[in-house]
């Protein structure tokens, strides 16, 4: 559709009361599916937050009178693992792990994104520089990259959370490079230019503020790669450690009771799934809600 | 007024964008969107500045508020050098020269509420409190025809002609002396125009201001220029005053263009010259005289010899050796 079209619908239609985000969030749930990962989303951030109260045992209280009982046992109603420990407060205390280490992991990697991102695209000069960097980072399949830093840091969970981070940085710069790199262009930058504004007041005034639909579906869908890949390194004995409620951990400890306790590693892989998916869906609908070109119809 | 000492004086301003090629990105060739401009604004005029699109209108423009760098020349403004100037040095002048851009949609931050966006400029440019830069924001909303309850809008909420009074406003904001007015009424309605240049020439009266009013529409210029520039190809073609342009025009070009002008008189012919051939690229500038490659008197020696600026009555200047 060409920019004129535009302009004049957008003259002929009533002047917009809404503040942007709002409509956004409209937008956002007219999508089923991404309503239903936010649902998800919602119950894991409520069993994180108040997981000591939605157990009746610890994730670490060991009954080895009653070892690998099956789902719809008696007070333990997603039965119990090899230790006899309860696999409903697991799971919980699991949820609290994967959510706090993968908002710590995508955290620190947007601001260390962002900061690159901001410079590289504004300042022409250091983004070759930037950039190539980013390469090279790029050049790492990404769990190998991560393996490589834990094998540098030692295995911990803080250190799947310096990986998944600095593994997460490249992606962030190109994306907020790009969109650095369009809005920098725009008028109304030039116009702050030519009122003597700084570049620190651009940069953080002007520019960031017109960059964050792609930042924020970077988080979302950033959230599941760095949830899953925590799973995958303590699958592989690289993160949390045993008796640690972390959902890859527990599958690798249901590896050996496949035949007889199959819901020890089938539980914790339900769990990653739902959540890994919840957030691809989540960041599918706000890619959709935020992208400029919907506006019109909408 | 011509005795008085220019407010902005332009000498011998080259502005080229280098074309990069090769390996090692060595410069093989120039665009020169300007090359070699001269000129005098004086305290209180309105200068007008046409040509085709890709003449280095805006180039000049921007070039002249420290936007670009220039490349070549000096830009004297109150007698002070400014061209080349740091972005540092250059922000006590950037409060007395401002900028009006051409499209009200792109010039104003879309996550901003407009008083936001006139409250910074005086944040950048002034120590006022909270409260004054508020009452002086509104004040800047009511002068140039908004209403102080505008202050906490968006852009979005607006229409062409009234974002295009916010970027009036902006400009306005820290009291300057010289605005730049870069195609400032070219995307808007014609009767939408014509407030808006009502707008600009009351405060132009009212605070004394200095206007370059750029732009490809004839008409426009004529009415708000007191002295028009004639640029082809980045390069002075003809400068006089509205009259002296507009009545007599020397230049071969000035007399193409201003024959393009519809006539609002049904019947009323008038001889259409013609030019033949396309805009010469500026990155392949043509030898001699920049317009002989299609110009309809050239002579031979139009091609070898660039022609001089010079005075052919007063304050009329021309650059052609066939006047």
């Amino acid at each position: 559709m060409s920019a004129d079209i535009a302009l004049n619908e957008n003259k002929t239609k009533p002047p917009k009361k809404e503040k942007y985000y709002v409509q956004t969030i409209r937008r956002v749930l007219k999508n089923k599916l991404a309503v239903f990962g936010i649902i998800i989303i919602f119950i894991q951030v409520i069993l994180a937050i108040f997981a000591p109260l939605l157990v009746n045992y610890g994730p670490y209280v060991q009954d080895l009178s009653q070892t690998k009982l099956g789902i719809g046992a008696e007070g333990h109603f997603l039965g119990t693992d090899n230790y006899g420990r309860d696999m409903w407060s697991r799971l919980v205390y699991g949820a609290r792990i994967s959510l706090i280490v993968g908002l710590a992991a995508v955290g620190i990697g947007l601001i260390g994104g962002i900061a690159l991102g901001l410079i590289s695209g504004y300042y022409k000069k250091l983004d070759g520089i930037i950039m190539r960097i980013v390469d090279l980072l790029f050049a790492f399949p990404g769990i190998l990259l991560a393996m490589l830093i834990i094998a540098m840091l030692g295995t911990s969970l803080v250190n799947v959370v310096i990986a998944i981070s600095i593994w997460s940085i490249p992606g962030c710069a190109r994306i907020v490079r790009g969109s650095v790199l369009s809005v920098k262009k725009q008028e109304y930058i030039l116009a702050m230019k030519s009122v003597g504004a700084s570049d620190i007041r651009i940069i953080f005034k002007h520019i960031l503020p017109n960059c964050t639909a792609p930042i924020i579906v970077f988080a979302t869908m950033r959230m599941a790669t760095a949830i899953l890949s925590t799973a995958a390194l303590s699958f592989l004995g690289l993160g949390a450690q045993p008796p640690t409620p972390e959902w890859g951990a527990m599958i690798a400890a249901g590896q050996d009771f496949m035949w007889d306790a199959p819901h020890m590693s089938i539980i914790p892989g339900i769990a990653i799934m739902l959540t890994v998916f919840a957030f691809n869906v989540v960041g599918d609908g706000l890619r959709d809600a935020l992208d400029p070109n919907m506006n019109l119809d909408m | 007024m011509v005795n008085q000492p220019p407010l902005l004086e332009v000498e011998k301003l080259k502005k080229y964008y280098p074309i990069k090629g090769g390996i090692i990105q060595r410069t093989i060739s120039n665009v020169k969107a300007v090359h070699d401009v001269s000129l005098e604004v004086h305290e209180g005029e309105t200068l007008g500045i046409v040509g085709e699109s890709g003449c280095g209108k805006s180039t000049l423009g921007r070039t002249v508020l420290g936007l670009e760098n220039l490349t070549e020349g000096s830009i004297r403004f109150r007698g002070d050098n400014i061209g080349g100037l740091s972005d540092r040095k250059l922000k006590k002048y950037k409060k007395d020269m401002q900028m009006i851009f051409q499209d009200p949609y792109a010039s104003l931050n879309p996550r901003q509420r407009i008083g936001d966006a006139l409250e910074e400029i005086l944040i950048i440019h002034t120590k006022l409190s909270k409260k004054e830069r508020r009452n002086r924001v509104q004040e800047l909303l009511v002068e140039v025809g908004l209403k102080d309850e505008h202050f906490d809008r968006y852009p979005h909420e607006f229409s062409g002609g009234q974002r295009q009074r916010v970027g009036i406003a902006r400009a306005l904001a820290v009291n300057p002396s010289l605005i730049v007015c870069d195609e400032a009424v070219s995307a808007l309605d014609v009767s939408v125009q014509a407030q808006i240049i009502k707008l600009l020439k009351e405060l132009q009266s009212t605070h004394n201001l200095t206007y370059m009013f750029i732009s490809h529409d004839l008409a426009v210029v004529r009415h708000m220029s007191d002295r028009v520039l004639v640029m082809y190809l980045g390069a002075t073609a003809e400068l006089g005053n509205s009259d002296q342009i507009y009545n007599n025009p020397l230049h071969p070009y000035t007399k193409a263009l201003l024959s393009s002008i519809p006539r609002p008189i049904p019947g009323k012919k008038k001889e259409r010259i013609q030019l033949v051939g396309d805009l010469p690229s500026a990155s392949d500038y043509p030898s001699g005289c920049p317009f002989h490659t299609r110009c309809p008197i050239a002579k031979s020696h139009c091609a070898e010899v660039r022609p001089e600026w010079r005075e052919v009555e007063e304050g009329h200047f021309v650059a052609c050796h066939e006047v």
